[in-house]
């Protein structure tokens, strides 16, 4: 985020100070940190019931075929995307990322089938770049709209299909990654069933001027609390999850960051589609080879938490610098240090030990699968 | 039995050439949940104003300065395995280092109660 102009505010703003809501600056807005039970307690309580989260600061797009055929804004959009747009049924969302003629990724995003258009959703800080791709690359084929009076919710946790169902029983209908229209509180909402936590939720898109009602209805309902930024980090990394701008970046490619799942054979070498998008030669090169360096799991020994930007080293005193530490936090499900980077390819084994350098000493780090917790989500 | 406090938000409880440090409830809130504390070891010495231990919240590490100059003669080593102690007692069973002061008069240079409040604003 580059623009220093003055912070944003969700429509939210409001409820989070009322909430007592610790408002920080992230990504151009004041964005609630913390709530008064601290990250540690809206972490577990997402957890193990439901945590309520305000993400109206990420950008929502629509692309909207200009020959009203769908498949034409799909495929359009298929050239900024390794992954499988047309082959995305209505009704149903998939994860992707724009890359750039190198191979690395500009941006991660969700990508719905919303049947007459694509609504997609992007990360706050990319927002203005992410448009301005999309209008340079698409405009031919398709309209671009930037729905900028509308906000977005996530309910994240276990009890959160009860709790939506209570507002509109078709949340308990909804798969992983379904997307549907839903009434809550009397509002018209565009829902999916996903996030960001690795528990099973849903994320709400809404006008604007009724987020606070939906907000407070769910809010309502003693199972759900509201949860700040400091918790969705930390349930993100614990769930393997990457956040743009830390664990992916213009230098990353999806291979190197062990996304080749979110690439669809028919995009690949011998696929119906194969290539078309951004640096499709280098992407394709390293899916067939490999990558010279993966993101892996890592688990501090101790106690003390290892954060991002931490040198990897394969020994305890010596050698040249193997990797770097990309996210890191004290994973409250996990009572611990967890973390995730890069690493060379050959130390990126399960089981190895590498050494990550804090505060002038080189602290054992295992090299372990992601997730550290197991996804829920009701496939 | 006398407490000074720093800008820095620690607090030094001064008896005879003794001081016991920890750091005050407006810190613990601006950090949050605390995860980790180390200290340097035992018989190390400081000059005021360097880190002599470490505490790590799920937000930031944060390094805790000596107050005055000294040597460490013992650290809270319950703090290793509960650190969320200083959540719950900044000011008491959360207390971090003990040290030999070297020098009393560098305490003048310190906030009373008082003082470090209006720091606060």
């Amino acid at each position: 985020m580059s623009d220093a102009g003055p912070l944003l505010r969700t429509p939210l703003y409001d409820l989070h100070v009322a909430s007592g809501g610790r408002m920080v600056p992230f990504a151009g807005y004041e964005m609630p940190v913390q709530f008064p039970p601290g990250i540690m307690a809206e972490h577990l309580h997402a957890r193990s019931a439901a945590g309520l989260f305000d993400v109206s600061h990420m950008g929502q797009i629509i692309l909207r075929p200009r020959s009203g055929n769908t498949a034409d804004a799909a495929l359009a959009l298929e050239r900024l995307v390794p992954v499988d747009v047309l082959g995305l049924g209505e009704g149903r969302q998939r994860y992707a990322f724009f890359t750039n003629e190198h191979g690395g990724i500009l941006d991660d995003l969700m990508i719905a089938n919303r049947g007459d258009h694509l609504l997609l959703v992007v990360n706050a800080a990319c927002k203005a770049e992410d448009e301005a791709h999309l209008r340079a690359s698409l405009s031919d084929s398709c309209e671009v709209e930037v729905l900028a009076d509308r906000a977005l919710l996530a309910l994240q946790g276990p009890q959160a299909e009860a709790v939506l169902g209570r507002l509109d029983p078709k949340a308990a209908e909804m798969r992983f990654m379904d997307v549907a229209d839903l009434v809550l509180a009397g509002i018209a909402c565009v829902v999916s069933r996903s996030g960001y936590t690795g528990e099973d939720g849903f994320e709400i898109s809404l006008p604007a001027v009724d987020v606070a009602v939906v907000a407070e209805a769910l809010l309502a309902d003693h199972r759900v609390l509201p949860i700040g930024l400091g918790a969705r980090d930390s349930l993100r990394l614990e769930a393997g999850l990457c956040l743009y701008g830390a664990d992916l970046d213009t230098g990353t490619t999806p291979v190197e960051a062990g996304l080749e799942w979110a690439m669809q054979k028919v995009r690949r070498t011998g696929g119906a589609r194969a290539g078309g998008f951004p640096g499709a030669d280098a992407i394709l090169r390293q899916l067939e080879e490999g990558a010279a360096r993966r993101r892996v799991g890592l688990r501090p020994e101790g106690r003390a938490p290892v954060r991002g930007g931490a040198a990897l080293f394969a020994a305890v005193e010596g050698g040249a610098q193997i990797g770097v530490v990309t996210s890191g936090a004290f994973g409250p499900s996990i009572e611990g240090p967890v973390a995730m980077g890069y690493v060379e390819t050959a130390l990126s084994s399960p089981g190895s030990t590498v050494f990550a350098e804090l505060r002038g000493k080189r602290v054992p780090v295992a090299v372990t699968p992601l997730p550290f917790v197991p996804n829920r989500y009701k496939r | 039995m006398t407490t000074y406090f720093t800008k820095d938000h620690e607090w030094i409880r001064v008896e005879g050439d003794t001081g016991v440090v920890g750091i005050t409830p407006h810190a613990v809130d601006a950090l949050g949940d605390i995860v980790f504390f180390e200290s340097q070891p035992v018989g190390t010495s400081f000059s005021r104003g360097d880190a002599m231990a470490v505490v790590e919240s799920v937000k930031a590490a944060s390094d805790i300065y000596a107050p005055v100059s000294g040597e460490i003669i013992a650290f809270n080593e319950a703090l290793t395995d509960a650190p969320e102690t200083i959540n719950a007692a900044p000011e008491g069973d959360g207390w971090m280092v003990k040290l030999r002061i070297a020098d009393p008069a560098e305490l003048g240079s310190l906030l009373d109660a008082a003082g470090y409040q209006a720091t606060l604003g």
